[in-house]
């Protein structure tokens, strides 16, 4: 067994260096690498480049890690509700590629996987499509879209094992399994980290060899976005 | 009298057919799964990862793991899945979803529509909007008439930049049901006390009227 374990946040992050780009798994705040995130703010690494389906929120993921300026270009399908994501790309001070998110996924997916570029319907005739090669496919346009190439992967599961195996859990899933294996080094953080053969190999969704580095997180608050409930 | 939010998302499910996989958008969209047919089998798929999704959880029982689109905690039925966000647009891409049910700031005449950005106000972003209207075989807006300055959204040519070109198959607005066909909006039912003039008055595109225009059933 080659173990991918590293005994903290501190040694995981080492290496990422001002200018580098990075992907962050998670879909709004479900399954974002929080702890790893935390690490970030504290340090004074600067001018990256995001890789993240959303932002997180104005005090929360990495959203924190906008309010300290620390990043230069996000590259993501959704602003939503992020105000001071919002204001710091209107007013310029932040680069903003806006993506279609199953082309986000599939960018992702096809750095995982090899392959350089691929054709999509999405975003055909819209802005999205300005300056990209434009093909048709069994008589529909789809335009080319390229493998995104980071520095880091820095995603987040439920389980986890010394050998990089991971379990998610629930919707927090989403990009966090496209994006492992996507970035030169992946790190991942987990809830739990539990000793290799106590993961059954049939359930694991993402084989170690797409990790490089994995930890258990000191904690994980999971904040909430839009708690809705339904009355008993 | 105008339809309520809810009311339209009542006739927008009378759209939703036995065995059908459902997209909801964010707003209006989300309220439809509420109003649908009991008697029917119908799936939701939410493009964050989930397919089979029921209700929302009772307090106490939210897990932050559980969630759709809109990041709202949700519940799942049995019979659901988790999968993740590429696998998830695979599926919408090969047309596995039937319906994609979403909100709009404007659509055309030839089923363009526009929803994710207003140049130096206003960016939301695309989400998964595009790589849902490219794709879906029928794609339904739910949407207000008229913008809060009084404007039409029902437009010859949208205004806003775009999120996807020619697809958007028909419109339930809070005063009327209208299909995009080749030769522009038809429209094909008004709401309730809505008189077909009103409609001709709120909507800058032409409107295809052919005889007696019959009130939705709510």
């Amino acid at each position: 067994m080659i173990t991918k374990k590293v005994n903290n946040v501190q040694d995981a992050i080492k290496g990422i260096e001002s200018g580098m780009t990075i992907m962050f798994g998670g879909f709004g705040l479900c399954g974002i690498p929080e702890n790893t995130i935390a690490a970030l703010v504290n340090t004074s690494i600067s001018d990256l480049t995001c890789i993240s389906n959303n932002a997180g929120v104005d005090d929360f993921g990495l959203g924190l890690l906008l309010q300290k300026k620390q990043i230069k270009k996000m590259i993501s399908s959704y602003v939503g509700e992020n105000a001071e994501f919002e204001r710091q790309m209107l007013s310029g001070e932040l680069e903003v590629e806006l993506t279609p998110q199953g082309t986000l996924a599939e960018r992702c997916r096809a750095a995982q996987a090899g392959i350089p570029a691929f054709f999509t319907p999405a975003g055909y005739g819209t802005e999205v499509a300005e300056g990209k090669e434009a093909r048709e496919f069994n008589g529909k346009m789809h335009i080319m879209e390229h493998a995104f190439k980071a520095d880091f992967a820095i995603v987040k599961a439920w389980k986890g094992d010394e050998a990089g195996n991971l379990i998610f859990k629930g919707t927090a899933r989403n990009f966090n399994a496209c994006m492992a294996g996507a970035g030169k080094i992946t790190i991942a953080e987990v809830e739990e980290l539990v000793p290799v053969g106590t993961l059954d190999p049939n359930q694991i969704h993402i084989p170690g060899i797409m990790v490089q580095r994995i930890f258990q997180g000191e904690k994980f608050e999971k904040r909430i976005e839009q708690r809705t409930v339904r009355i008993r | 009298m105008a339809l309520s939010k809810e009311d339209i998302a009542k006739r927008i499910a009378k759209e939703v057919k036995d065995r059908y996989f459902v997209n909801l958008g964010i707003g209006i969209p989300t309220l439809v799964a509420n109003y649908v047919r009991e008697d029917i089998a119908v799936e939701f798929q939410s493009e964050n990862g989930v397919l089979g999704m029921g209700p929302f959880p009772f307090e106490g029982e939210e897990d932050a793991d559980i969630i759709n689109a809109g990041k709202q905690t949700i519940t799942t039925l049995p019979g659901a899945s988790f999968f993740d966000s590429a696998f998830s647009f695979g599926m919408i891409r090969s047309q596995k979803v039937d319906l994609t049910i979403l909100g709009a700031m404007e659509v055309s005449e030839n089923g363009d529509i526009a929803n994710w950005k207003i140049p130096g106000k206003m960016v939301k972003g695309m989400g998964g909007a595009m790589d849902l209207v490219a794709s879906a075989e029928n794609i339904i807006v739910a949407m207000m008439h008229v913008n809060k300055a009084g404007e039409s959204k029902i437009l010859k040519r949208c205004t806003l930049p775009l999120t996807g070109v020619g697809c958007v198959k028909k419109v339930v607005t809070e005063l009327a049901v209208l299909e995009v066909t080749e030769k522009g909006f038809k429209l094909l039912e008004r709401a309730p006390g809505v008189s077909v003039e009103h409609i001709i008055a709120s909507t800058e595109a032409d409107l295809i009227i052919e005889g007696e225009i019959p009130e939705m059933s709510i």
